[in-house]
């Protein structure tokens, strides 16, 4: 690209921490104003250029049939599209509605339900457009931002591990609690990002960065039942923040003790 | 006196002293004030981990360990000895090799690039209560990092700093099968010192001049022959306590002639594939290195991580990923542990620590798969699956169907 290339961020169904992640590169946001124009970014100016993009950044899910529509425009103006974070990635942790009656919902959430317009699942933006590349995590890591970023700028694939968070746990020797304090920690089945930071709080890991490549989450979830937590237990954390993520839905749909009548 | 008589190659019998426990204490000391930082098991987050150890108050005394596939517990027991558990999550490796180090930088200025190779000193470590397999795996990394044709500049200066005071095992964990594997648990050779913890004191082979010539800063005295017999009780009671075996008879070809065994599929069926076996274990050695640059292109660092067999990027090539399933990742993971890891180095990948075992967050046991392997194949075919490659595109999918949400909308 002779030009430097011109960013724009959107917004769809989200809670705007993943876009947040971007204004906290606080440190790299000079020589990110070098490298990229940000020509619409509203979570940090009001001032907006109209496409073509070069890069899109899109963050949040598609809930609406509005925000359907307007995902086509996106991916029409924009050279390259990147999605960032759970709710572009995977649905978010609104794609739990995807399990539920969404009249209900919305009867009891709004006073006046006859104002909301919505569609009766949260879907990631993949489900719609083409994406370019997907950058995981409840939010997303300003590391692997930056990395997207200057990958693009460069020319080159960037640089994101799919492996899963035990690497990351090993390599920083924390002690894994799955096996010395039988915790039901996700970390093994989800994609590294995130710095294994639970696991060095005693916390089990909850997901956020998604599934890992080639999960094998029916082993892990048939395994963790033998002793130390229940099926009811485990289908919410597999219906966490990546709730419509294919891998952990698959194995959360197979053991859920509700999808088979009479089972609980 | 002592490094004297090592230095003439006097009877190793001789060479056993003994020492009131307090002494290990000013042998720490002594340690320190030559430089040495002291690593040593400590009791760290439910788990016996090495760390820095200034004093024999650092030391988990009076705590033993629990093991089997899948878990680990340590606890107060009913003995007041210093080295009575067994191995952690952690080995001496992570010292040696590092998870992570920078190998080189490039910076561009105006006049181009300038590349360098940061002097990194070998930091002056002594490795306190170093077990028998877990020298055999020192020796073993040796093999790899030292003695091939690529000689690996970091691992060569930690090695060559380090003191090693090793301890035999007095108990075996349920997950051990060092005996299986010829490497303990007795400490045979590779040490500076090997101590033999009994009620009272330490009974400590000499093993290396540096080893004579640190003990002369503590009083020792020779160790009495009853004092040598209980150490000898005492080592004894490991090798009675070892449940775990493995039947090593041509293990080379058993493994590489059952390539196709349907027991791999049912392995690769349990496998996360989640790298923890290859990360706890003492021997594995791989690593990744990438080129880490800032937003602006012109500092550059080049990047050494540990990486592992079992993660899919580990075989990416240009033509594609090799091992692009579960199951030959596994298969990978066995075969060069127990199989080609002799043709490449003349010797086993594995020491029989059984770390893979404790901490494979499923539980997988490979002397438990071996032996599977052992059996008589039920049926040899499997036809070959070509997977897709990965794409993020997935749409349509079901049952989140976005048409059939409009249309449930569109009725409302
Ligand atoms: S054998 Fe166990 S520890 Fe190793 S990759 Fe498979 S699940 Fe993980
Ligand atoms: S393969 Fe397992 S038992 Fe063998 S040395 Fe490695 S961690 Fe220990
Ligand atoms: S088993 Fe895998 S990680 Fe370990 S040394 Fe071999 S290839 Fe490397």
């Amino acid at each position: 690209m002779s030009h430097k290339p011109r960013l724009a961020v959107f917004k769809f169904a989200s809670c705007d921490g993943c876009q947040l992640q971007l204004l906290s590169c606080e440190d790299e946001l000079l020589s990110l104003a070098e490298s990229v124009e940000i020509v619409h970014f509203i979570e940090a100016s009001s001032h907006v250029e109209a496409g073509p993009y070069d890069i899109a950044l899109v963050e949040g899910s598609i809930t609406t049939a509005h925000d359907r529509q307007r995902i086509q425009v996106v991916r029409e103006q924009s050279q390259t599209l990147v999605t960032i974070g759970a709710c572009a990635t995977a649905g978010g942790i609104q794609a739990l509605k995807n399990w539920g009656d969404r009249a209900d919902y919305v009867r009891s959430v709004y006073a006046q339900p006859e104002y909301i317009q919505t569609l009766a699942t949260s879907t990631a933006i993949a489900d719609h457009v083409r994406v370019d590349f997907e950058l995981r995590g409840c939010p997303i890591n300003r590391f692997q931002l930056l990395e997207v970023l200057q990958a693009l700028v460069a020319g080159r694939k960037p640089r994101t591990p799919t492996h899963s968070v035990c690497l990351d746990c090993k390599r920083r020797g924390t002690v894994c609690i799955a096996i010395a304090r039988d915790a039901a920690c996700l970390g093994p089945i989800t994609q590294a990002g995130c710095g294994a930071i639970c696991p060095d709080f005693q916390r089990g890991c909850y997901g956020c960065f998604g599934p890992s490549a080639q999960p094998n989450c029916d082993s892990l979830a048939d395994w963790y039942v033998q002793d130390r937590t229940t099926h009811v237990q485990l289908v919410p954390l597999l219906r966490n923040f990546n709730a419509d993520a294919e891998a952990f839905k698959a194995t959360g749909d197979r053991i859920d003790p509700h999808s088979e009548p009479g089972t609980v | 006196m002592l490094a004297a008589s090592y230095a003439n190659h006097r009877n190793r019998i001789l060479m056993l002293r003994k020492f009131a426990k307090a002494e290990l204490n000013r042998l720490l000391a002594h340690l320190r004030s030559l430089g040495f930082t002291v690593l040593g098991p400590k009791l760290e987050d439910e788990a016996i981990v090495y760390g820095q150890v200034d004093s024999l108050a650092d030391l988990p005394r009076g705590y033993s360990d629990s093991q089997q596939p899948g878990k680990y517990r340590v606890s107060q027991a009913e003995h007041q000895f210093y080295f009575e558990f067994n191995l952690g999550p952690h080995s001496w490796k992570q010292f040696l090799f590092p998870p992570r180090v920078s190998l080189s930088t490039a910076q561009l200025d105006a006049t181009g690039w300038t590349f360098e190779t940061p002097h990194q000193p070998a930091p002056k470590l002594a490795f306190l209560g170093v077990r028998a397999c877990e020298l055999a795996a020192i020796a073993v990394q040796d093999r790899v990092f030292l003695h091939g044709p690529y000689v690996d500049p970091i691992y060569q200066a930690r090695r060559e700093a380090v003191l090693i005071i090793a301890v035999n095992c007095t108990v075996a964990a349920a997950t051990c099968f060092c005996t299986s594997m010829l490497t303990g648990p007795k400490c045979q050779a590779g040490f500076d010192l090997a101590l033999t913890e009994l009620d009272d004191c330490f009974v400590a082979e000499v093993g290396s001049q540096r080893g004579a010539e640190i003990l002369e800063a503590i009083t020792t005295e020779s160790a009495t022959p009853p004092e040598i017999e209980q150490a000898k009780v005492r080592e004894q009671g490991a090798v009675e306590q070892i449940q775990k075996s493995m039947d090593t008879t041509n293990i080379r070809n058993v493994l590489l002639d059952n390539l196709e065994h349907p027991h791999w599929d049912t392995v690769a069926e349990r496998c996360l594939s989640c790298t923890n076996c290859t990360m706890v274990c003492p021997t594995c050695f791989c690593s990744s290195v990438s080129e880490v640059a800032d937003l602006s292109g012109e500092h550059v660092q080049r990047i050494r991580q540990w990486d592992s067999c079992f993660n899919l990027d580990f075989s990416y090539t240009a033509s594609g990923t090799v091992r692009n399933d579960r199951r030959s990742r596994f298969r990978q993971w066995l075969t060069h542990k127990l199989a080609s890891w002799h043709d490449q180095f003349d010797s086993s990948g594995c020491v029989g620590c059984g770390r893979c075992i404790t901490w494979c967050p499923v539980g997988i046991d490979l002397t438990e798969e071996v032996a599977a392997l052992r059996e008589p194949p039920i049926s040899n075919r499997r036809l070959p699956v070509i997977e897709p490659p990965p794409t993020i595109c997935h749409l349509p999918r079901s049952p989140v169907d976005p048409h059939a949400a409009i249309s449930a909308e569109e009725t409302q």
